[in-house]
């Protein structure tokens, strides 16, 4: 719904053909660069989209997570995304009141992959904050991997905490300082500043290839890669 | 009155900011909207609530989000509901009172771009998108939008329409079975503009301190209409003014350093 830095690393990789969403953007900041220059210009690769609104997307998710066809919402009704999304938006006439109500297409990935702050041995996953779309997206999911911050023997999970059970998920790793550069509320904060210096890396083709090459490509896993941007002097 | 020095931009900022009633629940995005909303907030309308799209009802921030998803956001709010929840039981449950939206383009009756410059399918600019900002278009009681003013943002004709205002004006929203009253104020570095009760086509109601009219109807890209009753936007005062600069020297100081 809001792609984000590895969504923009993932586009100017040329790893994506397509993209789902509502919102691509670096929040605050300005242009996810490479998600820009796919679609303005087709590099490395085309970019299909299928372009909606929060709710919509929303929608879509709770739709999939529910095995819908279709979720049902009062929304793009006055505006051109319904015309150039019309694969998975139509409109359909309430069979109650005859009001025109839109209908989006239920989203059912083949792999959801979240982060969330604990899991216990069994792997329960327990999160808390703001939690945006993560257990609509992890039940929608044909499989789930949900990576945490640490693996407890007791969630201590107060009544009604969010918690997936250990039974819709296919795997639980745990990553510390998974969610960088943004959260795990209670273990670190959003780091407000990489966001900016990501606008910086990701403006121009060059400098944006040799900065995966030097980070991604050559770090074997994610502790490898904090570590070679620790050896930059960025505080992570 | 106060002879400080400001600019254009907190003159903005400062003219949303009033238009928070105390007490009302409102939507906010980052960037100006949370700038104008927490400064209500912080002055004259300290029981404003603040609703960011990412669940967090009721947050009272020390320091402005860079993303609706801020920690500090989470952290200072009433309650955190899940993103399916803000859009259903809230936004589309018709609970919020006053929506801020920012803008790439708007037309005469406030239909926003915030999709694309030029052809959807081949942009000369490709802009982040709609995000949250249809739905609360369509479903908060009022709306604020606030952008700069120019030709290249106050267009006769939008590239794309990416939330609706006052679509073709008159009682087209209510045609269209459109909840809330849609955009009330347009509020830019230059002045503030209000539709007409009848047609719905922006009226520059009120011009910031200083600026001639001329320099709005050059930089508006359609025939501006002009309110005969032209007002005067009241300067910052000086509490507008301090609240508002300590709020972002907190900021820039909590966002710095990577």
């Amino acid at each position: 719904m809001t792609p984000d830095i590895v969504y923009d690393q993932m586009i100017g990789m040329g790893c994506a053909s397509k993209l789902v969403f509502s919102w691509g953007g670096n929040p605050g900041v300005g242009s996810l660069h490479r998600f820009r220059d796919a679609v303005e210009k087709g590099w490395p690769c085309p970019l299909e989209i299928d372009e909606h609104e929060h709710a919509g997307m929303a929608a879509r998710y709770a739709a999939g997570a529910s095995h819908l066809p279709f979720g049902v919402l009062r929304g793009y009704l006055g505006t051109d995304l319904a015309q150039y999304s019309s694969a998975t938006v139509k409109f359909v006439d309430c069979p109650f009141t005859g009001e025109r109500l839109a209908a989006v297409a239920a989203i059912r990935p083949d792999v959801a992959v979240v982060h969330a702050q604990k899991a216990d041995r069994k792997g329960n996953v327990l999160m808390w904050g703001l939690l945006g779309a993560q257990k609509e997206v992890v039940l929608a999911s044909k499989k789930a991997i949900v990576t945490v911050e640490e693996i407890v023997d007791d969630l201590d999970a107060p009544m009604n905490a969010a918690v997936l059970p250990s039974w819709v998920i296919a795997a639980v790793c745990e990553v510390k300082r998974g969610a960088f550069p943004s959260y795990a509320h209670g273990y670190y904060g959003r780091n407000n500043a990489y966001y900016k210096y990501w606008d910086g890396v990701s403006r121009d083709r060059a400098t944006f290839q040799a900065w995966m090459d030097k980070h991604v490509m050559q770090s074997k896993d994610f502790g490898q890669f904090l570590q070679s941007l620790e050896a930059e002097g960025l505080h992570v | 009155m106060s002879e400080t020095a400001y600019t254009s931009d907190e003159m903005m900022t400062i003219a949303a900011s009033r238009l928070v009633r105390n007490g009302a629940a409102c939507f906010v995005g980052v960037g100006l909207p949370s700038a104008a909303t927490n400064l209500a907030r912080l002055t004259h309308a300290p029981d404003a609530v603040l609703i960011y799209e990412s669940g967090a009802i009721g947050t009272r921030p020390s320091v402005l989000p860079l993303s609706i998803g801020d920690d500090e956001l989470a952290d200072t709010a009433d309650v955190l509901v899940s993103l399916v929840e803000i859009f259903t039981y809230w936004l589309q449950g018709e609970r919020i009172d006053l929506g801020f939206l920012g803008a790439a383009q708007i037309d005469k009756f406030a239909n926003i771009n915030s999709t694309v410059i030029g052809d959807y399918r081949a942009p000369s600019t490709r802009l982040p998108g709609a995000g949250g900002a249809p739905a609360i278009a369509a479903s908060c009681g009022e709306i604020v939008i606030t952008l700069r003013h120019n030709k290249r943002a106050m267009v006769k004709k939008l590239d794309f329409r990416t939330s609706g205002g006052h679509l073709e004006g008159g009682d087209s929203r209510a045609r269209m079975r459109f909840p809330g009253r849609g955009p009330t104020a347009v509020i830019t570095d230059l002045g503030i503009m209000t539709p007409d009760p009848e047609t719905r086509e922006l009226t520059l109601t009120s011009l910031h301190p200083g600026v001639p009219v001329e320099k709005v109807i050059d930089n508006t890209g359609w025939p501006l209409r002009v309110d005969p009753n032209l007002r005067t936007t009241a300067p910052p005062t000086e509490t507008e003014l301090s609240v508002l600069r300590d709020l972002q020297v907190r900021t820039a100081r909590a966002h710095a350093g990577a």
